[in-house]
């Protein structure tokens, strides 16, 4: 019953508000899919707290529009400001999907507006400045704003400029694909993927040895692609090889252990301690470092995953770590446990900018935002908050067109299943695709408009 | 997992259906109450109708799994574990129930005009 044909694209397939034969249709066994997503807290619904603070937040991307929605529900009087120069809202978790063959870039693209309530001003700038001793901003066109409460939510950079040769313009062209870039991007990569499913050869997958979101996703595309190449008949005269920045393939060992059972079972070939360094467009190889030396692997496709790190103004700033593992990449040095600044006792991280040891995911936002919110409130009541973020991620890992592992994890590296005894963390199974492909999308726009 | 209430439900819904949602919901409340009627009308449940209608809801079972196949672009198939033949299950019961309700309250509506 299984019926993947390339190019499903749909115009249908776009977000909320059309009506069409597919939303009709979703309906039907929607009751049943939504019991199985998992929905964190719900803040406590006491009356607003009044207050003339000013509180600006920085980025309006899944953190920043969360936190902003929240934040004027709670407040009574406050003005809040939200930066961010994009017009555009990627639904980014999509992004697979689009790879996948499976939606087209209307499915992961709208616009920040859509999710904004109406009592908070946007400005549509950049933040240049970050001067946490002075309480301001500046903008890219010099606007300083001064703030009461500061929240970053900027997420991260792709520094696609780290890998040498690397070249955006010429994904899709050549077995180039990179999924992360943008949903164009992902669509060509989708191009670049089935042309590589239809004639086979050797498929070169990776990740970056910095943080990245959703480290889950470089693993979910050699699944897809390897169940591509099945579906058409070429995996038997493929090679696939994943190229690990260590010796793991995920930094949960439960999920490492699952990971590299399937990836045996497979066929997909496991090198540890590669890291991309550079690629060569014309000749098809991958640069990496290894514990060696350099080590060129050629390849017909690849996914480039590039280094990710803090945006330069948050990275170059005093919000940034300035010791240990975060410092390099210039993450925001907060408090795991309530996502406040260590040193500026009126500034959080929520989301991917937060220099904390998990959580650089949709799901971990849906997590952080709640409590962030819940400590920023007390905080300007003058009272403190027993809310605590402990690591929650989660990851639909997808291991074939149907199937995916919910795998659902907190900072000490446990499992933290949602549904015990019902949805097994570590099996492939429907229902987690399921959620991943009707619910998902759904659940996290809710979270923007502050509601799930 | 915390509290799941129903506002987050409802939301999560709408962003899945848009206006559909509320659509659905009138015709399953519709569906029921005329269920309802024709049944508090008649006062009993007419087994030749009720036959009738189960064998459209038997297919109707069958659409809502097709239905999820499509929309998931996956299938029964691709069922990998236990709780997966469940929701199977419960896809085909919605689907089931749902349209022998509508059709049977259909009918007896039908012929509560008629007579
Ligand atoms: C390919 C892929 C697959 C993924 N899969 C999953 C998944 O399956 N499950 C899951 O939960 N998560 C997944 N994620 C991760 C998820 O999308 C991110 O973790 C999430 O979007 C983080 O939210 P954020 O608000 O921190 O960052 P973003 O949503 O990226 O938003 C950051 C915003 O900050 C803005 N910004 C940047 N710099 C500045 C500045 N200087 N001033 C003002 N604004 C600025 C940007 O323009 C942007 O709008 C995936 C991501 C990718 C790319």
């Amino acid at each position: 019953m299984s019926k993947l044909t390339p190019s499903r694209h749909s115009s249908s397939e776009k977000g909320s508000g059309g009506l069409n034969r597919r939303d009709l249709f979703k309906a039907t066994a929607a009751g049943a899919v939504l019991a199985s997503v998992p929905l964190a807290q719900k803040e406590s619904q006491a009356t607003p707290v009044k207050t003339s603070a000013h509180i600006v937040i920085a980025g309006a991307g899944a953190a920043g529009l969360s936190v902003a929605s929240r934040l004027a529900e709670r407040f009574d009087g406050a003005k809040i400001t939200i930066i961010d120069a994009r017009k555009a809202h990627y639904y980014q978790p999509g992004y697979t999907l689009v790879a996948a063959g499976l939606k087209s870039k209307g499915y992961v693209t709208s616009t920040t507006k859509d999710y904004l309530p109406s009592n908070i001003d946007l400005i549509e700038q950049a933040v240049q400045e970050f001067d946490p001793e002075g309480n301001s901003v500046t903008t890219a066109s010099g606007q300083k704003i001064k703030y009461d409460y500061l929240v970053v939510a900027t997420g991260m950079i792709l520094d696609y400029a780290a890998i040498e040769g690397m070249d955006t313009d010429r994904i899709g062209q050549d077995g180039l694909g990179s999924v992360y870039h943008s949903p164009e991007k992902a669509e060509a990569t989708w191009q670049a993927m089935s042309r590589f499913a239809d004639e086979g050869g050797q498929g070169l997958f990776l990740r970056p040895a910095t943080e990245m979101k959703c480290a889950g996703a470089p693993l979910k595309y050699t699944f897809i692609t390897d169940d591509y190449l099945r579906r058409r008949g070429t995996r038997k005269k493929t090679e696939l090889v994943y190229a690990a920045h260590n010796k793991t393939l995920f930094s949960v060992p439960i999920v490492n252990e699952k990971v590299r059972m399937l990836y045996l079972e497979r066929d997909i070939k496991i090198i540890p301690d590669r890291v991309m360094t550079g690629i060569d467009l014309s000749r098809k190889v991958g640069v990496f470092s290894t514990p060696e030396g350099q080590e060129e692997i050629p390849y017909d496709f690849v996914n480039v995953i590039p280094p990710m790190r803090a945006p330069n103004p948050v990275r170059y700033s005093p919000l940034a770590w300035q010791t240990g593992a975060f410092a390099h990449d210039g993450w925001m040095e907060v408090d795991k446990k309530t996502l406040r600044h260590e040193r500026f006792d009126n500034i959080w991280a929520v989301g991917d900018i937060a220099g904390v040891p998990k959580g650089k995911t949709a799901a971990s936002v849906k997590w952080q935002v709640p409590v962030a919110v819940d400590q920023i409130v007390a905080t300007v009541d003058g009272k403190t908050s027993d809310s605590f973020y402990n690591g929650y991620t989660s990851c639909p890992l997808i291991t074939q067109l149907g199937r995916a592992m919910l795998v659902e994890f907190d900072y000490q590296n446990n499992l933290v299943p949602s549904f015990p005894g019902v949805i097994a963390p570590l099996e492939e199974l429907w229902i987690t695709w399921v959620m991943k492909t009707m619910a998902l999308k759904p659940t996290y726009l809710s979270m923007l408009r502050g509601q799930a | 997992m915390k509290d799941l209430d129903l506002g987050t439900l409802i939301s999560v819904f709408q962003e899945m259906m848009g206006p559909l949602f509320w659509l659905l919901l009138l015709v399953a409340i519709g569906g029921l109450v005329a269920f309802g009627f024709v049944f508090l009308r008649e006062g009993k449940l007419e087994g030749a109708r009720l036959i009738r209608s189960e064998i459209i809801g038997v297919i109707g079972g069958f659409v809502a799994l097709a239905i999820m196949a499509w929309v998931t672009e996956s299938g029964f198939t691709d069922a990998g574990g236990p709780v997966d033949w469940l929701l199977i299950g419960v896809i085909w019961g919605i689907g089931l129930v749902g349209v022998t309700v509508l059709a049977y309250a259909i009918q007896g509506v039908m012929t509560i005009r008629r007579s």
